[in-house]
């Protein structure tokens, strides 16, 4: 198969507001990779994936997708993107179902096809809910809501994955179980920009790591040891703690649980 | 209220008209009503509402000038053009969001209702003319309204719900919508459309001041029991068209305003719902938490003794 880019920027500049949030950032991931998007909070990693879709405007640079310029020629089909935000807190209701068979909507299909709803179903399972589809998705948890997310990205079989943080908030055997279907999803091909924090249980899958620092690339190649501060051996947890002791049920009241 | 009392008022010409008029009404707002609520803009009805009265006075001074008779001739089409003009103005607004809607619909608010008071003065009526209009006249729908109606109402319909998917998408998050290269200015633009042909429509069943009350109150009283969007679409649907049906029969027998009538009868729908939902929505005693391991370790449950501090918290 011709290896071609899934995401290629040349001189991408984004200013909001008048800060320029990314400075300049030509990133190029080819078909069938798995790139993790790291840098701290405030870096411009996320900007940049959103730039990427086209929900923030680009102030300078050019982006393609799989080679089309971005805009209305891209194959849209091809690519799922999972917000970082949890955005469920409509006014009106909607179930999981329904929140993940918009997902099927592309600039190529307005209404949905006939077998949408086992399409959600089969991509709510893919994230692990699938007896959820008919709950209201403001009934379930952060990071269940998350996971929904997720599904609406898969439910279109997308050959690009963008996800932002598609864990932050989710329980370490979710995190485990999205690992699992996101690696037999790469084995099939498909191509993955992933926003972290922290590597945590995707580790085995990237291979290519990109680090932000103040909107400019600083780092692209094999993903970096974490600093020294985020712990050894033991370190699988997603949660920021004060210390580089393991967590003690002391410090953080409110992860205790009330048993 | 007897049979015949029913019989003559169905056979009424009148009545059947403002039958025809009222139902439609009652099936089109709430399903525009729908995708306000959600994208929270429950307002922009009474926003469109006020331009629409402009509107109406602006096809009043058209009328005049051209001296067409009736001199309401113009009224309907002049409210169609001038709440579209308003309502994909005040879309525009919110999409470069350089003013907040809030500040853009209260701006509508003030300028469609003196620039109505003003345009049909210089239009040679007084502002009794306009009352009609805000507080609704289905009494005096004509054939000519009814067909308007008709076109006007299938015409929102068919966009409203044969879109629901998209429309729902762009209103549930639009920056996935942009990401999956949806055409989101368009389907904006299309709810702000079926928007202001809704405000115009029930312009003459319920007035001005109340149109925003027939989009927003049932899908109000739907959402109260309803899961899903689909749900509360069609839900309100078809509470829209039993408050429209009730409050009109009433007022048929009942001198009382039609419009007031149907829009307090669906209030207080909304008000035994609330009250009485707890009653019958099941109560589910299980426990909603999935069963899957704790992130963190308790020291309870390795079998040491609590740290320092930690009994007296809790």
């Amino acid at each position: 198969m011709l290896v071609t880019a899934a995401v290629r920027a040349e001189g991408l500049v984004v200013a909001l507001g008048g800060t320029r949030i990314l400075r300049g950032i030509d990133l190029e991931v080819a078909d069938g990779e798995v790139v993790a998007l790291l840098g701290a909070n405030g870096s411009g990693k996320s900007t940049l994936v959103r730039a990427l879709v086209g929900v923030v405007p680009i102030t300078a640079g050019r982006v393609e997708l799989f080679e089309r310029p971005l805009g209305r020629t891209v194959e849209w089909r091809r690519i799922g993107y999972v917000p970082q935000r949890v955005s469920a807190g409509s006014g009106v209701p909607a179930t999981a179902g329904e929140v993940v068979a918009s997902g099927l909507l592309t600039n190529r299909r307005l209404r949905l096809p006939r077998r949408y709803a086992a399409a959600a179903c089969a991509a709510l399972d893919l994230v692990g809910l699938a007896d959820q589809a008919n709950r209201a998705v403001r009934e379930l948890s952060g990071g269940q809501q998350q996971r929904v997310l997720i599904a609406r990205a898969l439910i279109r079989k997308p050959d690009l994955l963008l996800l932002d943080e598609p864990v932050a908030g989710v329980d370490l055997p979710s995190q485990q179980a999205f690992a699992q279907a996101l690696t037999r999803l790469t084995e099939q091909g498909t191509t993955v920009l992933v926003v972290l924090h922290e590597l945590g249980a995707l580790a085995p899958l990237v291979r290519r790591a990109v680090v932000l620092r103040h909107g400019a690339v600083v780092h692209d190649g094999a993903p970096p040891v974490a600093s020294p501060e985020h712990g050894g051996d033991r370190h699988d947890h997603v949660h920021p703690h004060p210390t580089a002791e393991p967590p003690q049920v002391d410090t953080a009241p409110e992860m205790r649980l009330n048993t | 209220m007897s049979i015949n009392d029913l019989t003559s008022m169905l056979t009424d010409p009148l009545m059947q008209r403002a039958l025809i008029a009222a139902i439609l009404v009652g099936l089109a707002a709430p399903v525009v009503g729908t995708y306000l609520v959600q994208r929270r803009l429950s307002l922009l009805g009474d926003g469109i509402g006020h331009i629409a009265l402009t509107g109406v006075a602006l096809g009043w001074l058209i009328a005049n000038v051209m001296a067409l008779t009736p001199n309401d001739v113009l009224a309907l089409p002049g409210a169609v053009v001038a709440a579209v003009v308003g309502a994909v103005a005040i879309e525009l607004v919110r999409e470069h969001g350089k003013t907040s809607g809030d500040v853009a619909l209260a701006l509508l608010f003030y300028g469609g209702i003196a620039g109505g008071v003003l345009l049909i003065k210089a239009a040679g009526g007084t502002s009794a003319n306009l009352v009609g209009y805000l507080f609704g006249s289905i009494s005096t729908v004509t054939s000519t309204d009814v067909v308007m109606t008709v076109v006007l109402a299938a015409l929102i319909l068919v966009v409203g719900v044969g879109l629901r998917t998209a429309l729902f998408a762009v209103s549930h998050d639009e920056e996935f919508a942009i990401a999956s290269g949806l055409p989101v200015r368009t389907l904006n633009v299309a709810i702000a459309v079926i928007a202001a042909l809704t405000v115009t429509v029930a312009m003459r069943v319920v007035g001005v001041l109340l149109v925003s009350a027939l989009m927003i109150v049932p899908v109000a009283i739907a959402q109260l029991t309803a899961r899903s969007f689909r749900g509360t679409m069609r839900l309100a649907m078809a509470i829209g068209v039993v408050v429209c049906i009730v409050g009109l029969t009433f007022t048929y027998f009942q001198d009382y305003s039609p419009g007031a009538t149907i829009v307090v009868l669906a209030i207080a729908l909304y008000a035994v719902v609330a009250v009485a939902r707890p009653l019958f929505v099941r109560q589910r005693w299980h426990d909603p938490h999935p069963d899957v391991a704790d992130d963190v370790e308790l020291a309870r449950e390795r079998g040491e003794a609590a740290p320092e501090g930690q009994e007296a918290r809790r």
